[in-house]
């Protein structure tokens, strides 16, 4: 992979982050400055620079793969990948954010600049080459993470999820940071792409590798909210605001992935063929994670069964989808990469779906409890339709998308043969038990009777809703297109594809 | 209307029904069920001219039609029909149909019913004439769905039990069915989704993983038979679901089973077949037995028809297995896929007759009536050909694909197919017991002022009815259909090693 040492020249690489951070500063001096309609503005300006980093990122993919500020960070299509993913899932939360009423009206300005700060450290983590680079970028996501869930501090729920949020990422980091410090110890080094030629000439001793990567698997699955180290996610998604909620279940979730496999599959794992690795130094990592993942699902979905507050039920269901992406981590091969991006694709928007129904109607409804949404169908038809469509494409029914994005999970697994078997099979019994709360809802507004009276959706939240319904419906149906840039994503990862 | 398409105008004319149905403005009930109607006696009318055109000498696919569809998967747009899957696809017009007339009484929400009952009669088109396992998985689990829903809302008191119920049960199913596709998949190179392939393909797979393959697709399959013991669903489901709910899923979805045995367990993993053939037997012998035995023991009419289903099934399940030092038995197959096709009519019947007399008596206590053969004797007198068909009384459909299939299964398994043929007697004792109890007798005075079955209802009944007697004097309409595919089929498998 070429490095451009120079730091200069390597701006050039960085473009969406340049945009992203300029935009961030433009939004806070822009609020200070103006009086009047901040909000409206803010907002515009926010849609303006995801838009213009959407643009200055397609403009990178004919640079190939590059290491940049010297080897600090990553540029290829994997990265441009995950950036593209943040970008929209957070213009999403934008885009539904002004008809809402979570977000108090002076302090728009802010949180517009918060989402896209946001933005920002997930975008370097994606790219995040090297150790230092990777605490960097977390730390970034984390902090505005904390701001974002403590956004409306007059609400004591709202406080104590950013203090819970703040203390067990603190730990988490702390941990993680700690296992870094080990594997700096051993290979001497804090560059990804140098540690296995570093692990293979020093000897390591296997113990010290694997409490090394122990330690820094607390932070990574702190991120992505895997067991045990999902404590965290209900009480934050409950007390967050709704669209900081949407959010956090997606983006953040996603960038853990995207340093997860970047760190693994560059730092401890060989390349043994086309699309094949082994792990560094015999280290059996992928049954360490295989075992999360089979405990993370089993116990999002069990605990999700009994909930009530239909956040706190979102949320375990996506501590169970981590633990479904997780499948396919273990499998050492670039079939199980390439599910979990896919997976990530139609996890974004049936998950981001969902979300936006709740938030559409917390308006309307007063309520984001399951027993208010009792014959929710006959009060307001358009968003209990689509909430049960976005609802069964979780469970992974066809023909919607969720079920193309488990059959490619379920198919590397049963490629990889025998030995990843059980997982399938848990994975699949899994699916079974999340159809039973996910039904629930779908019960509630369409089996039962509710109280009468119509209820109108905003507008902009209707056609947001459309505006994810249709392609959770079409990618179940010809998914071809996603599944070829999903390919070409994992395809040109130098180092990490070969 | 190009003919070399005709299986695809066929599946998607309801979906077109449907969403023509859902762009309709509220408060067009009429239109709906018009339009609706129209729906489905589009696949039926094409339904008669694939049965005229049907080559019955050859034993291969007919009528087909193969588009790639997700070629990076290697996934096809693959249908096509054989004499395994014509029978059952011909009647799920016919039943969807009569089904949709007897959708007539529903007066609540009518754009959504009519909407996902198309929907569902897609799905099951789908699963008749799909070769490709992909497609046919998701034509499976297409046809989930608006089920769930027409029970749930449409359904008894108990319906959102029973939907839930249900749709556990089966997606529990589906995704074992999902894990062994994604095995024969990937044990094919190329990788291949071609049910045809896969099948040629049957002699290269291992013994050990032909029977764990087996086994998942079996259970996959079981579940919607039902096979005791993953049959608890099936009476909530049947009670609880409106009438011409209950019809379809008699009459038609539980089929999908078996024929998805026959479609992918027995052509692809026949060496798993001759391993487990025995235990199958018993579990089928189970079914006739027990489910006899249960609808005997039922105060509720419906509740008795759903049990006798299962009973029914059995036949179908034994016949099936039915498998001796020659191979598979040529009477037991044709008798099993008869029995698949008369068991959708009469018990297609038995659910309208019973949804009939709810309408007018709104309970559905066997002990409660009596005498009404004097009351409605019209409808007491189709209500007596279809219990005979049910006991399979000679003369009648039912007997000649039950004959079959214990004359087929007596050489392979002497002692279940005594034990099977026991069941009969069962089955004549609880049917005449009922028609005792419910046509004979003094009339209770409560009942003196029901009306007699009216022309809509005898629109549904009459067509079925018809099939029943003329299949029972003469059933090769049907075994003409049949014949060369059971034959190759059996030729798949192959004697016992």
């Amino acid at each position: 992979m070429p490095v451009i040492t120079d730091n200069i020249a390597s701006l050039g690489y960085a473009t969406p982050e340049l945009v992203l951070a300029g935009f961030f500063l433009f939004i806070l001096l822009a609020d200070l400055v103006f009086t009047r309609n901040r909000g409206q503005m803010a907002c515009t300006l926010a849609i303006l620079g995801l838009a213009m980093t959407l643009l200055v990122t397609l403009r990178l993919y004919p640079a190939g793969e590059r290491l940049l500020f010297a080897k600090m960070m990553a540029i290829d299509p994997f990265a441009l990948f995950f950036k593209i993913f943040f970008v929209g899932s957070t213009a999403v939360i934008v885009l539904l954010s002004p008809a809402t009423a979570y977000i108090p009206r002076t302090r728009q300005g802010e949180y517009y600049a918060f989402l896209l700060a946001i933005t920002l450290g997930m975008s370097l983590l994606a790219s995040a080459a090297d150790l230092v680079m990777i605490v960097l970028a977390l730390e970034m996501v984390s902090v505005t993470s904390y701001l974002l869930a403590g956004f409306m501090k007059e609400q004591a729920a709202s406080a104590e999820a950013a203090l819970k949020y703040a203390i067990y990422g603190a730990v988490a980091t702390g941990t993680m940071v700690y296992g870094m410090s080990l594997l700096y110890g051993i290979t001497g080094t804090t560059n990804l792409y140098e540690m296995p030629q570093a692990i293979a000439r020093g000897g390591a001793a296997p113990l010290a590798l694997f409490v090394a990567v122990l330690l820094v698997l607390v932070g990574f699955g702190y991120k992505i909210a895997a067991v045990p180290f999902h404590m965290w996610a209900p009480d934050v998604y409950e007390g967050a605001p709704t669209p900081v909620t949407a959010l956090l279940s997606v983006g953040p979730k996603a960038a853990g992935f995207a340093v997860l496999i970047r760190f693994f599959y560059a730092a401890l794992a060989v390349p043994a063929g086309p699309g094949r690795w082994n792990p560094v130094a015999d280290i059996d990592w992928p049954l360490l994670v295989a075992v999360i993942s089979a405990v993370t699902m089993t116990v999002g979905n069990l605990i999700a069964i009994n909930q009530s507050n239909l956040k706190r039920l979102l949320a375990y269901s996506a501590i169970a989808h981590a633990g479904y992406i997780l499948m396919g981590f273990v499998l050492l091969n670039g079939q199980g990469l390439y599910a979990m991006l896919f997976y990530l694709i139609v996890y974004a928007f049936m998950n981001l779906g969902a979300f936006l129904v709740v938030i559409a109607l917390a308006g309307p409804l007063r309520s984001e409890e399951l027993k208010d949404y009792a014959g929710l169908a006959s009060r307001t038809a358009f968003p209990a339709v689509a909430m049960a469509v976005f609802l069964f494409s979780l469970t992974g029914i066809p023909p919607l998308a969720g079920f193309v994005g488990k059959f490619y999970l379920f198919a590397a697994l049963i490629e990889a043969g025998r030995a990843w078997l059980w997982l399938a099979v848990v994975g699949v019994l899994n699916s079974v038990i999340s159809l039973y709360y996910y039904a629930r809802i779908v019960k509630a507004m369409f089996l039962e009777k509710g109280p009468s009276g119509r209820l109108t959706v905003a507008s902009a939240h209707q056609v947001l809703i459309a505006a994810l319904l249709i392609p959770t419906v079409l990618l179940g149906i010809y998914w071809a297109p996603v599944a070829r840039f999903t390919d070409y994503s994992l395809r040109l990862l130098g180092p990490l594809a070969r | 209307m190009p003919m070399q398409n005709v299986l695809t105008w066929m599946i998607f004319a309801p979906v077109a029904g449907a969403a023509v149905v859902l762009l309709l403005p509220r408060g067009r009930d009429e239109l709906v069920r018009w339009i609706s109607l129209l729906a489905t006696a589009v696949p039926l009318a094409l339904a008669f001219w694939v049965y005229a055109n049907f080559d019955r000498t050859s034993p291969g696919l007919q009528f087909v039609e193969h588009y790639a569809w997700i070629p990076a998967f290697n996934i096809e747009y693959f249908l096509g029909l054989d004499g395994v899957s014509a029978p059952m696809f011909l009647l799920t017009t016919l039943i969807a149909f009569l089904a949709l007339v007897a959708s007539w009484g529903i007066k609540e929400g009518v754009k959504g019913y009519f909407c996902l009952y198309l929907l569902l009669e897609a799905g099951m088109l789908g699963v008749f004439a799909a070769l490709d396992f992909f497609l046919f998985f998701i034509f499976w689990e297409v046809s989930l769905l608006p089920m769930y829903f027409l029970i749930g809302i449409w359904g008894g008191p108990e319906r959102e039990y029973a939907a839930i119920k249900f749709f556990l049960y089966t997606l529990f199913g589906s995704v074992l069915i999902l894990l062994a596709m994604l095995a024969l998949y990937f044990a094919n190179e190329p990788h291949t989704f071609d049910m045809t392939k896969l099948i040629a393909a049957n002699k290269q797979y291992g013994i050990a993983f032909q029977l764990l393959v087996f086994i998942a697709l079996y259970i996959g399959f079981a579940i919607k038979v039902p096979v005791f013991p993953f049959h608890t669903w099936l009476p909530d489901a049947h009670v609880e679901a409106p009438t011409p709910i209950s019809v379809i899923l008699a009459g038609i979805l539980l089929k999908m089973g078996p024929y998805g045995m026959l479609r992918v367990s027995w052509p692809m993993l026949p060496e798993a077949l001759k391993v487990y053939a025995y235990p199958l037997a018993i579990f089928a012998l189970i079914n006739i037995v027990y489910g006899a035995l249960v609808a005997m023991a039922q105060r509720d009419f419906k509740t008795l028809v759903a049990y006798s289903s299962i009973s029914h099934m059995g036949f179908v399940l034994l016949g099936m297995c039915a498998i001796g030092p020659q191979g598979l038995s040529q009477a037991g197959v044709n008798g099993a896929i008869l029995q698949m096709f008369n068991h959708g009519t009469v018990t297609a019947m038995l659910f309208l007759l019973v949804g009939v007399l709810y309408d007018r008596a709104h309970h559905r206590v066997i002990e409660d009536f009596g005498g009404l053969g004097v009351q409605m004797p019209v409808y007491a007198g189709v209500a007596t050909v279809a219990f005979f068909a049910a006991l399979g009384l000679p003369g009648l459909s039912s007997f000649i694909s039950e004959a079959l299939v214990l004359i087929g299964a007596f050489p392979a398994y002497r002692t279940l197919t005594i034990i099977a043929a026991v069941g009969i007697i069962i089955t004549a004792g609880y049917w005449l017991w009922t028609l005792q109890r419910v046509f004979l007798g003094p009339l209770n005075p409560k009942y003196a002022t029901l009306p007699e079955i009216n022309g809509r209802e005898l629109v549904t009944l009459v067509p079925l009815g018809a099939l029943v007697l003329f299949l029972g004097v003469y059933p090769m309409p049907v075994l003409d259909l049949i014949r060369a595919s059971a034959d190759q089929l059996i030729a798949l498998v192959g004697p016992l090693p």
